[in-house]
């Protein structure tokens, strides 16, 4: 959406995992490039198993990017293999353009304790330490005094809803609270960079709406870097403003949600989208066109408004918008017939399935 | 025909072979003595030689035990009783609240009461510095197991050994070494108790959710931080867990050394009480050892488990703080009483035991009354049960023993019954059970005793092979062999019949105890109180009723072998039922099933591998219960342990003790390859 070159925060350089018995065997030969889909179908043959396929892709700094495939794909692989939980097999991966697998031991325990955040699929909260304990147990590792950390743990307690259940013990929340702490306690440090890894899957629909509503709302506030992991399709785009998918280990399609349901690169994407309504993934500055020196029309329209919301005030006989850019750019315009087209394309999806 | 059966069919054929031949080369089927190697006597020649080399050594580290040991012993006996009495209440309130607290003061004034007060601060001080030590190394050597996985195998070895090989044999070397005294004690216990706690600690570190040890990594944690701050708070619930078995064990070991100490303390008592067949002493002493096991046991359990339904109001209301001040008070209370009172010993002038002369005559007069019953049920089982199985159908049925003999004919027509029935298992379901029952049919027959030894071990190889595989196979029969060739083959026969006989009857009664308890909430409210029980109960305290109403003698070993080996399968087979999967209960129900078929048709067959495991478990009491159960008189395992003991014969104790643990750990394997090989096949 911004159209001025964002900063990269995070970038991810043709990162492999291999499990398997000598994995580094199939890496050691440096300068040759490697063509990714031959070398995973003879790693495979040789009774490995390429988890992570080639994986390359860049993060802007106060962006959600999410990572989404099917169980097994490897997307929770390649989170790991990002913070380093997991140790990639080859590859790069530069944070703030320094080579995160080139970092001591020291340098990414110094890493992790104030670049970057976690949340887990459940929870992974300390059941010893009440709800206080565990969001500042980040603080605690690093030595700050007990009144500074307990100060900054309530500060964060607040911020995800849960006054007044300090001194309850995990096994006491209901599981959205319990994630809740866990999102206060990723957050504990300031991290500039957040990775959650399937944090919603765990809840139940109704709950899990609620708690990525709340996740946008403290996305806005905080502005963070995210990397969002997750299968649920739905939750991938709402959530994301730019999206990879995964298949076996592999990244098969990047791009913002609109891109991807308009333009799936292959079959395999193709029905995988299938389901997304369009209009609601397609957003009024996906589809505005430069003014060229039309007038602006009257009716104006926020760039991130989706189709739906369009629906109504066509009906009422409105043709074209002026869409708002971002900053201080030059107003777009949306035509009415940009919008059929969409409805014409979701109404030929729906008859072909 | 299936190549598994093969082997089968020519064992049967060499069985033949052997029971033909059987009158012309006796020595199929005892083993002559001719034939044994001198072993032990090596064995003890090479402890001789290495214990004057290093004995001064552990003469030394005794000393240096010693002094504790004394101190913790004078402590406790110097602190006077309303001081304990207090200490315990506030920890008990702090463990689990009201109702602990109360049975703590209860007990400890039934001891003081009951005049064991000084013993059981004797047994509780040994019992004070067995748990750490155990608990120490417990903890470090599962730490070790944890991160070396690579040494487990090794580790868990030294693990089975540890609590299979009966204490009375290692108490032999343990005496040359360390000399006499209850150093001794000390040392067999912690041997004894350490096992739960590695296993624990081991379960516990290795059971943590991928998910916790994460979120520790990503909060950035160094491997020392992860270690103390995430991996061991987490395994902690686990860990507590194997500090209250390690507890319970070295308690249970405790009483057990005092066999061979004689000193101050509370399985002294037992054991000499019973030796004077003082039943009312022996009695009240061992509710002594019953109640300090149930304390301990619910005080360190309460610690250990976090109870569903939360903290009582007690319990908080005993903050860590209140706690403190409550051992502080127990120690200035202690203080005052000695500073102020000097030369008073607060204990009462003479404990209910010393007026348990009545007690002593009623009970005796109990047993002589119904003399009639004990002596017929003793009888009955003696002469229908234990000599059919120990001597044979073949040996049992003769005037002297049965009043008849069997005729030609007789036996012709038991062959042919058998053979029948085992026609019809092959006929209904597959060779296995058909194969087993004639197994069974031709052991009834020639009793363990008469059966040849070289068929024995080349079945038990040839179960061993198709179960587990090779390395089983052989690790029993050089197993077999070892005992064969020691001249403990008639022992081990014993055992055997003793245990398969005690297992049999706990399965039969404590299964259908379970299968009842799985029905009826009402039941499972009684039976769950009362496993509980005996299953903290030190073995020792079972030999005290059997042995009151039955006498010494194989009868008695038998009840007491199954009093403490019953619990499993009630345990286990409540379980398994009541856990069987809801959804495959209900579709069998739904095509019309009754109760029985849903119970053997659907539940039972589901339940078998939890049930295996109780099986598992059950073995493993009964062989462990061998060696106890040698003090009133049996001809097994156990009793070669136990004479090894009196002889100090260091060999003989150890390789008759390694046969036990052998026993052990060949059917704990054997089973759990079963277990295992069943649930992969579903």
């Amino acid at each position: 959406m911004n159209t001025a070159a964002p900063r990269i925060k995070l970038a991810c350089r043709n990162v492999w995992k291999v499990y398997g018995r000598r994995p580094a065997y199939y890496f050691d030969s440096r300068g040759y490039i490697i063509e990714p889909d031959a070398l995973a179908e003879r790693l495979r043959s040789e009774a490995h198993l390429p988890a992570v396929v080639d994986a390359t892709f860049e993060v802007a700094t106060g962006e959600i990017f999410v990572i989404m495939g099917l169980s097994g794909s490897g997307k929770s692989t390649l989170v790991r293999c990002l913070s380093r939980l997991v140790e990639p097999s080859a590859g790069e991966i530069l944070l703030d353009g320094r080579d995160l697998l080139k970092a001591t031991g020291k340098e990414l325990i110094e890493l992790r304790r104030h670049a970057m955040g976690m949340v887990f699929q459940n929870f992974g909260l300390l059941p010893h330490l009440t709800i206080l304990g565990n969001v500042a147990f980040p603080l605690k590792i690093q030595g700050k005094p007990v009144k500074e950390r307990e100060a900054r743990a309530r500060e964060m307690i607040a911020l995800v809803g849960l006054e007044g259940r300090e001194t309850s013990f995990p096994h006491q929340l209901s599981g959205g609270q319990q994630q809740r702490v866990g999102i206060a306690r990723s957050l504990a440090v300031g991290p500039e960079l957040w990775f959650l890894d399937e944090p919603f899957s765990a809840l139940d629909p109704l709950i899990r709406r609620q708690m990525q509503d709340e996740f946008l709302r403290l996305q806005r506030m905080l502005k963070k870097t995210i990397v969002f992991i997750t299968h649920d399709m739905a939750e991938a785009f709402r959530l994301a403003d730019r999206l990879a998918i995964m298949r076996a280990g592999k990244i098969v399609q990047i791009g913002r949600p609109a891109d991807i349901v308009l333009n799936p690169v292959d079959d395999y994407v193709a029905q995988f989208t299938e389901d997304m309504p369009l209009l609601r993934v397609i957003r009024a500055g996906d589809l505005a066109a430069p003014l060229n020196g039309a007038a602006v029309p009257d009716e104006s329209i926020a760039a991130d408004a989706s189709l739906e919301d369009l629906i109504p005030r066509l009906a009422s006989g409105v043709c074209e918008f002026s869409v708002k850019g971002e900053g201080a750019g030059p107003p777009a315009l949306l035509t009415a017939g940009a919008v059929l087209a969409v409805l014409e394309r979701e109404q030929t999806r729906r008859t072909r399935s | 025909m299936e190549p598994a059966l093969l082997p089968w069919c020519s064992l049967i054929v060499l069985t033949a072979l052997c029971l033909i031949l059987k009158a012309d080369l006796p020595w199929l089927v005892t083993f002559p003595k001719e034939w044994t190697l001198p072993l032990a006597a090596g064995v003890n020649a090479v402890t001789d030689t290495v214990v004057t080399v290093v004995q001064p050594a552990f003469r030394a580290l005794s000393a240096a035990l010693e002094a504790p040991m004394r101190g913790a012993r004078l402590v406790l006996v110097w602190l006077p009783w309303p001081a304990v009495m207090l200490a315990v209440a506030a920890l008990a309130l702090k463990s689990s609240g009201v109702r602990l607290a109360v049975f703590a003061v209860l007990a400890l004034g039934y001891i003081l009461v009951a005049g064991y007060w000084p013993q059981s601060m004797s047994t509780l001080s040994l019992v004070l510095l067995a748990v750490p030590i155990s608990t120490v190394l417990g903890f470090a050597l599962g730490v070790l197991g944890h991160i070396r996985p690579g040494k487990c195998p090794v580790l868990l070895g030294a693990l089975d050994l540890m609590q299979t090989v009966p204490a009375f044999a290692y108490l032999i070397p343990l005496l040359l070494l360390f000399g006499f005294g209850p150093v001794v004690g000390l040392i067999a216990s912690a041997i004894y108790a350490t096992p739960p706690m590695v296993r624990n600690t081991m379960l516990g570190l290795d059971r943590m959710p991928p998910d916790i040890s994460e979120a520790g990594l990503m909060s950035g944690c160094t491997r020392r931080q992860q270690f103390w701050h995430v991996e061991v708070p987490t395994a902690l619930p686990q860990i507590l867990v194997g500090f209250n078995q390690t507890t319970m064990a070295a308690l249970s070991m405790v009483i057990v050394a005092a066999i061979i100490g004689g000193f101050e303390d509370i399985g002294w008592e037992v054991l000499s009480s019973m030796r004077k067949a003082e039943f009312g002493q022996s009695i009240l002493s061992g509710l002594v050892i019953a109640l300090l096991a149930i304390l301990i046991d619910r005080l360190t359990i309460g610690f250990a488990r976090k109870r569903s339904t939360g903290p009582t109001a007690a319990m908080t209301w005993m903050t860590n703080r209140k706690l403190v001040m409550c051992l502080l008070l127990a120690v200035a209370l202690a203080i005052a009483i000695r500073v102020l009172l000097p030369d008073e010993t607060l204990l009462p002038a003479s404990g209910l035991r010393m007026q348990v002369g009545g007690v002593n005559q009623w009970l005796l007069g109990l047993v002589r009354d119904y003399a009639w019953f004990f002596n017929g049920l003793r009888n009955g089982v003696l002469y229908c049960l234990l000599l059919p199985l120990r001597i044979g159908i073949s040996g049992a049925a003769v005037p002297a023993i049965w009043g008849v003999a069997f005729s030609p004919m007789a036996n012709v027509i038991y062959a042919v019954a058998a053979l029948l029935a085992s026609a019809l298992l092959l006929h209904r379901f597959n060779w296995r059970p058909a194969l087993a029952l004639l197994v069974a049919g031709t052991l009834l027959y020639t009793g363990f005793l008469g059966f040849p030894w070289p068929v024995f071990i080349l079945g038990i190889a040839l179960l061993a092979f198709q179960v587990a595989g090779l390395p089983l196979a052989l690790f029993a029969a050089a197993g077999f062999l070892l005992i064969l060739v020691n001249g403990l083959w008639g022992a081990l026969v014993q055992s055997l019949y003793l245990c398969t006989l005690a297992v049999l009857l706990g399965l039969v009664i404590g299964g259908a105890l379970g299968v009842w308890a799985a029905y009826s909430e009402r039941v499972s409210r009684i039976l769950k109180p009362v496993c509980d029980t005996l299953q903290t109960m030190p073995q020792f305290v079972f030999l005290i009723p059997a042995l009151m109403f039955f006498k010494v003698g194989e009868f008695t070993a038998l009840i007491a072998i199954m009093l403490y080996a019953i619990v499993p399968p009630i345990r286990y087979v409540e379980h398994g039922l009541r856990h069987v999967r809801a959804d495959v209960v209900e579709a069998v129900e739904q095509m019309g099933a009754t109760p029985a078929q849903t119970l053997f048709q659907a539940k039972l067959p589901l339940a078998l591998p939890v049930v295996m495991l109780g099986l598992n478990q059950t073995i493993m009491a009964a062989l462990s219960m061998l060696a106890i159960a040698a003090l009133v008189g049996t001809r097994d395992l156990g009793q070669a342990v136990y004479v090894a003991l009196g002889k100090a014969d260091a060999g003989m104790g150890l390789i008759a003790g390694l046969s036990i643990a052998f026993l052990a750990i060949l059917a704990d394997r054997l089973i759990q390859a079963a277990v295992a090989g069943n649930t992969s096949t579903i």
